[in-house]
């Protein structure tokens, strides 16, 4: 190494770990979350909840590693299937169903990410799209999906057999609980060292690879902890709803998730939060008007991406100059 | 020891769809040297780079890197034996800090692979001494916090010089390290290339040939992806054929 007399003693380092506003946004959202159920309905802000996670899912890929995975319903859709399936017909109870459902997300994601990631930009995202669709005819065809009716009456049960969560407010907490659960393991992945080379891939391939680093084994595991993430979402969202169908697992679920996405700002932290809470809170207020809905959504992304490119929390995030 | 050769390819040739953008290559690099490789735009000096490191496989020929048969490894595996590249076009992580950029590179050399998601980002806390004296070798000190991507272009290159240097590589290849670079960056990216190159080999592209004059002990003309001479730079200044290639290079 090149050895310089002059090495200044303190070093101005950015102390590392979460910055304070990091935490305190942190602890605003939790308080925000803790009172909005006495203020909405618990079951549309567990909605916004669950969308959330499947956002940030997304976002790990596409933010934090540059792939865009336009396949994501796959994961979602299969764990709400299979938690359905487990809590229903084979009586699990919640935790362990999304549990299952989990499992089902991972696996998927081992198989298709270990495909996918070997090609790159829109190829990359017309791969996941493609397996995405196969994930969907199965669901289509396979007799323990139910077809077009899906599964229904799901039971919500007791959380370890001891907690019943048939009551909403009840349910949300668990929700709650779950989803700071991801928040926080989604920080701490985005911030280790492990997530300091996903950024590094996702800035300059090539660069990274010049320094040695063999990317694809990165982006692999990116993708497999992507894929659990919305595996959470969906095994949730199924107990939650007490139903499982084909809309989640239709190619329709993998846009509207990207679209939130870069509504709240992709190469933020909290903008899959913010874009998530803002169409689920629009779908809903505006479901009275019927199918505009979409159209309304269009012209919502198409101002959104004209006013700030890098999302809602991206563009605040550049007006302060701090990572949000 | 001093004279022995670390790398060498031969008959080293790429074609893309028909076209041959290098041809027969056969080059040895010494241990310990400055190696310049020059020529007009176009002759195919990249792209014996980007074959030398992998990242393009050759049609045909043979990589050889300290004894070992290289041509079909990957370029991360090429990376990891120590024979390091910088771009032509400035390569740094543009939304990472000038210092998050060289830990990067120190936290592959010391940590080798990182796949520990679960642990905290402190971890990485050790190397920023290291970190901060390359930064501090390259005169960045006062950028060390700024996203690289808001960074003049000779500081990027700066910046990708500490990155690569941070590998601490055993040869390094550079692609026109200076380009862009203002002539008082300039000498002070000579002065360390020079420094480096102690305990090191480096292969370097640079068209200021000031530059390769003064640094390199050996050069090697490339001509449309053809091998035109070879030699130290007395020699191969007076070549005609190379004073030729070079119409109105006035250091020729
Ligand atoms: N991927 C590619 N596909 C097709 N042609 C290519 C490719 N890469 C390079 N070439 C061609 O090969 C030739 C050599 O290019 P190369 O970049 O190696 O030149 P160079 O000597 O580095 O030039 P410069 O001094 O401008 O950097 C050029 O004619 C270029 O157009
Ligand atoms: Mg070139």
């Amino acid at each position: 190494m090149p050895t310089h007399s002059s090495v200044p003693v303190a070093a101005p380092f950015r102390k590392l770990g979460m910055p304070r506003y990091h935490l305190m946004i942190m602890l605003g959202l939790a308080a925000v979350l803790s009172v909005a159920p006495f203020l909405l309905y618990p079951i549309l802000m567990i909605k916004i909840l669950c969308f959330a996670l499947f956002a940030c899912s997304v976002n790990l890929l596409l933010g934090y590693a540059g792939l865009l995975s336009f396949g994501h319903a796959a994961y979602f859709g299969m764990s709400s299937y299979v938690a359905a399936h487990a809590a229903k017909v084979w009586g699990l109870s919640p935790e362990l169903a999304i549990l299952c459902g989990v499992g089902i997300a991972v696996l998927l994601g081992c198989i298709f990410g270990a495909l996918a990631i070997r090609r790159q930009g829109i190829y990359f995202a017309m791969v996941t799209l493609a397996f995405a669709q196969m994930v969907y005819f199965f669901a289509l065809q396979a007799p323990f999906t139910g077809g077009e009716d899906g599964i229904q009456k799901v039971p919500r049960g007791a959380l370890f057999g001891l907690i019943p969560l048939a009551d909403d407010k009840t349910l949300y907490w668990f929700v709650l609980v779950v989803f700071f659960a991801c928040l926080l393991a989604l920080y701490r992945i985005i911030h280790s060292p492990f997530g300091q080379v996903l950024k590094a891939i996702r800035d300059n391939e090539a660069r990274a690879v010049s320094l040695g680093y063999r990317v694809n084994q990165y982006k692999f595991i990116a993708f497999v902890l992507s894929a659990a993430l919305a595996g959470v979402a969906g095994g949730t969202k199924a107990i939650v709803f007490q139903l499982a169908t084909l809309t989640d697992v239709y190619w329709t679920m993998s846009g509207e998730v990207v679209l939130m996405t870069l509504i709240g700002g992709m190469y933020t932290f909290f903008g899959p939060i913010v874009g998530a809470a803002l169409v689920v809170l629009m779908q809903n207020y505006l479901a009275s008007v019927g199918d505009w809905v979409t159209v309304i959504q269009g012209l919502v992304f198409v101002a959104c991406v004209l006013l700030f490119r890098e999302g809602i929390v991206g563009f605040i995030a550049s007006k302060l100059k701090r990572p949000l | 020891m001093a004279n022995e050769i670390i790398l060498s390819a031969s008959g080293l040739t790429k074609e893309f769809k028909g076209f041959v953008a290098v041809d027969d290559v056969t080059l040895s690099v010494r241990r310990g040297t400055i190696h310049a490789l020059i020529g007009p735009n176009g002759a195919g000096k990249t792209t014996c780079f980007n074959l030398l490191t992998k990242v393009l496989s050759p049609t045909a020929g043979r990589i050889i890197y300290n004894g070992r048969d290289i041509t079909k490894m990957s370029p991360a595996n090429v990376a990891r034996l120590g024979l390091v590249r910088s771009f032509q076009i400035s390569a740094v992580f543009g939304h990472m800090t000038a210092l998050e950029n060289v830990r990067i590179a120190l936290q592959r050399r010391i940590r080798g692979d990182s796949f520990d998601f679960w642990c905290s980002e402190r971890v990485l806390s050790s190397l920023h001494d290291e970190a901060w004296e390359l930064i501090t070798a390259v005169g960045l000190t006062e950028f060390a916090m700024i996203p690289a991507r808001e960074l003049s272009y000779g500081r990027k290159r700066a910046l990708e010089i500490a990155t690569t240097l941070a590998l601490d590589p055993e040869m390094l290849l550079l692609d026109e390290p200076m380009a862009g670079m203002t002539q008082e960056d300039v000498e002070r990216v000579s002065a360390l290339i020079k420094e480096i190159s102690q305990k090191r080999t480096i292969l370097m592209v640079e068209h200021n040939l000031s530059v390769v004059a003064s640094l390199s002990d050996r050069i090697t003309v490339l001509t449309r992806g053809k091998v035109l001479a070879e030699g130290d730079y007395a020699t191969v200044s007076k070549d005609p054929r190379v004073i030729e290639a070079y119409i109105g290079v006035p250091h020729a």
